[in-house]
């Protein structure tokens, strides 16, 4: 078999085909958006697949699936498995017939997130067994040991890798035997409705299998332990790539666990590991959910070891774990004199290069409009989770709050109620409106809130790789359903006052928010134009130098990266530029103009 | 073992590049890992791929100091990067900086040139690569990844030779891309002799 350059997403997809699922669902959150993508292109023929319109609505799907016997996959990023925390919790005590594996991504750094959250925690709370793959390989093979043990134990199962498994690449040689499953369909049963007193009995069992699948996780087959000595290293993720790493460089004697289950937590295993130790280092990142695993083990077994780890301050809080920093924390745990630190380049002041709105972005146009609109007028502009909250960034500064998905339409209501006289303007983008921002308009219509909403619609979920979503009428399964009009939901929801305009107009777009300010009630206006990267770019646009007086209006106004000033005059990069037109409207002097011109 | 890093700006097409170093190690059955940025900062930001190549490698992101080459996709995102360069390893650098946004508003000058004369001064085995040039001699802004995976092939660092690289190229680009792709690896691969050779 030739093996295959995966990206641990692509390896988890491949290996859940390998492993029979018939129905994957999801919402698209990076670091997790690939997996349900493979599955929907390598799809055997035989796999249902789709984006959801949000994680909870995803997660009831596959539910639905396993009750009647179905291999299921849910797909999502942590701050999504907070959407669908509801039927998940619940379910964790109904539980399933066919296996069902919940795909949480951690995100330590953060790198594309709102939050550090840990994934394992969840698995904790909600009573779920969890896997946490340590490279794309073990993904490929552990995303069936997770359908496995879901079946086994009659449980949806979490499965966690973070960023640093999921985007990595590395050759895998695939098995191209799937599983058959045979699903047997879903048979009426009192056991699938949720009652007080079904809840009750069940978490009687729920409490009873823990220390069964405890026990079975001890033995399996990547939790390893390895080495001898008095001191021991535990970690589990890819912080078990870094340690490897590192350890083949030193020397001394240690002993080494690695976990792959963190909760059940395999304590046989974990004992075995502890016995004759004098000291422990855990290297985990994000939460010190080994640590306090093996610190509980330490007190109820009585045992006099010394654990180190986050908690002691010997591994970093927060952020993500590298080679070094784990390098550092070994070093430092065996007693040996660390590696002389690289020596700092004295290389000169490095520009800070934050990202931003691409050039000839529909939203920078939207943002400048609303901010030309409000000019003049105390008011707060309430953002939303995608590619536009990178409007917050100079010169558009129309970010002043950002919290979750959904949240800028409601956020704007609370800020209304609580500071009469400034104007509140909410924005959401087409993807996220689907996602949560709609209960957030019915609660505002319902409760007459003074408020703009404006919906940033370029037919696509831009910021995680360009999703369809219900608005674009596409699916994952290469049908066209019927497209959704966020103009149409938002006027039967009761909007009094909604507008659609094209964003790239700018004055009539800046005419059209002022009349939706002056309107009292919620008044929403909809920029509709497609994200540069789904539409054949236009012309670039240049200036005319000879016109051009350096005025730099148009850079400072807009902040488009096709833009920069050279000898004294305003230039545009062709290569950059995706000939949207705005500089051309906002130049006073005429200078700038498209490729007929 | 060879580690390669592939710095640049969000968009500037870096991904493609270490999937192509990748797919042409793993021909030559040589194992492969890399890591790359997906996210917020595709839009624009820093983006940085580590590419591994040889058996027995474990951690996806290369440690410090032990980068055979560098290849710099504009000049402050090579320099961004030094500190994983091992000793007398080899920068490969596009000589366009490309300017933030935020510098342009800030009226800073940063224009790639200093960052360039620093590496001159630092780098003993650098390669610099005029990338706009072979855009303008393909017609085409999109193939500066190839310019510079050209220029990097050639410097034998990552132990690929540069007919290898070109049947991976072929392998994972559409066909109606691919004569115009290979026209930038091959002129990029000249640049290196040409200017190097001395
Ligand atoms: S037309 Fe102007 S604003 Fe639009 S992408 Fe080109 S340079 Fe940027
Ligand atoms: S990807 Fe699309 S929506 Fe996102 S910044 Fe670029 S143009 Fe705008």
């Amino acid at each position: 078999m030739k093996p295959e350059l995966l990206m641990g997403n692509q390896a988890i997809a491949m290996g859940a085909i390998r492993a029979g699922v018939g129905i994957v669902t999801g919402y698209p959150g990076t670091p997790s958006t690939e997996i349900l993508e493979t599955i929907a292109a390598r799809n055997p023929g035989n796999i249902y697949v789709e984006w959801s319109v949000n994680e909870k609505s995803a997660l009831e799907v596959a539910a639905g699936a396993a009750y009647a016997g179905k291999r299921s996959m849910v797909t999502m990023k942590q701050v999504g498995l907070n959407v669908a925390s509801d039927p998940c919790m619940s379910l964790a005590y109904i539980g399933v017939k066919g296996g069902m594996v919940i795909v949480v991504a951690d995100d330590p750094g953060p790198i594309s997130s709102q939050t550090e959250q840990d994934t394992r925690h969840f698995a904790a709370y909600a009573k779920l067994p969890v896997f946490d793959p340590s490279s794309p390989e073990e993904a490929y093979l552990m995303i069936g040991d997770a359908f496995a043990y879901s079946e086994k134990y009659q449980t949806p199962v979490l499965f966690r890798p973070t960023t640093r498994v999921c985007h990595g690449s590395s050759s895998i040689c695939l098995d191209n035997n799937i599983a058959a499953v045979a699903a047997e369909g879903f048979k009426k049963d009192a056991k699938w409705v949720i009652f007080p007193r079904l809840s009750y009995q069940n978490h009687l069992k729920v409490e009873a299998r823990h220390p069964i699948l405890a026990e079975d996780f001890s033995s399996y087959r990547f939790n390893k332990l390895t080495g001898r000595g008095k001191k021991g290293i535990v970690t589990g993720g890819i912080s078990y790539a870094y340690t490897i790493e590192n350890m083949e460089q030193l020397s001394g004697e240690v002993k080494l666990l690695k976990i792959a289950t963190p909760y059940p937590f395999p304590e046989k295993l974990a004992l075995e590991f502890l016995q004759g130790l004098d000291e422990v280092l855990v290297v985990e990142e994000l939460d010190p959910v080994i640590e306090k695993e093996l610190l509980c083990l330490c007190g109820k077994y009585r045992l006099d070891i010394i654990i180190n780890g986050k908690l002691s301050g010997h591994i970093q809080k927060a952020g993500e774990n590298t080679v070094e920093s784990v390098g550092r924390a070994l070093h430092d745990f065996l007693g040996l004199s660390a590696a002389d630190a690289a020596q700092p380049f004295s290389a000169p002041e490095l520009p800070v290069r934050p990202p931003v709105l691409c050039a000839g972005c529909p939203h920078r146009a939207s943002f400048y409009a609303v901010k030309n609109a409000m000019k003049g007028q105390k008011a707060v502009f309430s953002g939303d989770i995608g590619c536009y909250t990178l409007g917050n960034a100079s010169p558009l500064d129309m970010v002043d709050t950002c919290l979750c998905m959904g949240a800028g339409i409601t956020i704007a209501q609370g800020l209304q109620r609580a500071e009469a006289g400034v104007k509140q303007v909410a924005f959401v983008g087409d993807s996220t409106f689907f996602h949560s921002g709609i209960t957030g308009v019915i609660n505002g219509v319902y409760n007459e809130a003074d408020m703009v909403l404006i919906v940033l619609d370029n037919s696509t979920t831009a910021m995680t790789g360009h999703q369809p979503h219900p608005g674009t009428g596409r699916t994952m399964m290469g049908n066209l359903s019927g497209k959704i009009s966020i103009s149409k939901v938002l006027t039967a929801l009761g909007v009094q006052y909604v507008a659609s305009c094209n964003p790239f107009d700018l004055e009539l777009s800046r005419e059209t928010v002022k009349k939706a300010a002056a309107h009292k009630g919620l008044a929403a206006v909809i920029f509709e134009a497609p994200c540069i990267a789904i539409m054949k770019p236009h012309p670039a646009y240049q200036v005319d130098a000879d016109k051009c007086t350096g005025c730099k209006i148009c850079i400072k106004e807009l902040g488009c990266p096709a833009m920069i000033l050279t000898d004294d005059k305003a230039y545009i990069e062709p290569s950059l530029c995706n000939g949207c037109s705005i500089c051309a409207q906002v130049c006073p002097f005429d200078a700038i103009g498209g490729a007929d011109k | 073992m060879i580690n390669c890093i592939l710095a640049g700006v969000g968009g500037q097409g870096t991904v493609l590049a270490s999937k192509i170093i990748a797919e042409a190690a793993m021909t030559k059955g040589w194992q492969v890992r890399t890591a790359e940025t997906i996210g917020m900062a595709q839009r624009g930001g820093c983006v940085v791929s580590h590419v591994r190549i040889g058996d027995k490698i474990n951690s996806p992101l290369l440690p410090l100091k032990s980068a055979d080459i560098i290849v710099g996709f504009e000049p402050a995102e090579a320099v961004r990067c030094l500190a994983y360069l091992r000793e007398n390893g080899i920068v490969v650098v596009n000589q366009k900086g490309i300017k933030p946004v935020t510098a342009s508003l800030s009226d800073s000058d940063y224009d790639g040139r200093q960052m360039l004369t620093y590496l001159r001064n630092q780098i003993k085995n650098l390669v610099v690569v005029n990338g706009e040039s072979i855009c303008a001699a393909c017609g085409s802004s999109r193939v500066l990844n190839m310019a510079l995976l050209g220029a990097a092939v050639s410097t034998g660092a990552l132990g690929i030779s540069y007919t290898e690289l070109e049947k991976a190229v072929r392998k994972l680009l559409p066909a109606k891309l691919i004569d115009l792709n290979i026209l930038a690896l091959t002129l990029g691969s000249r640049i290196n002799k040409k200017e190097n050779g001395k």
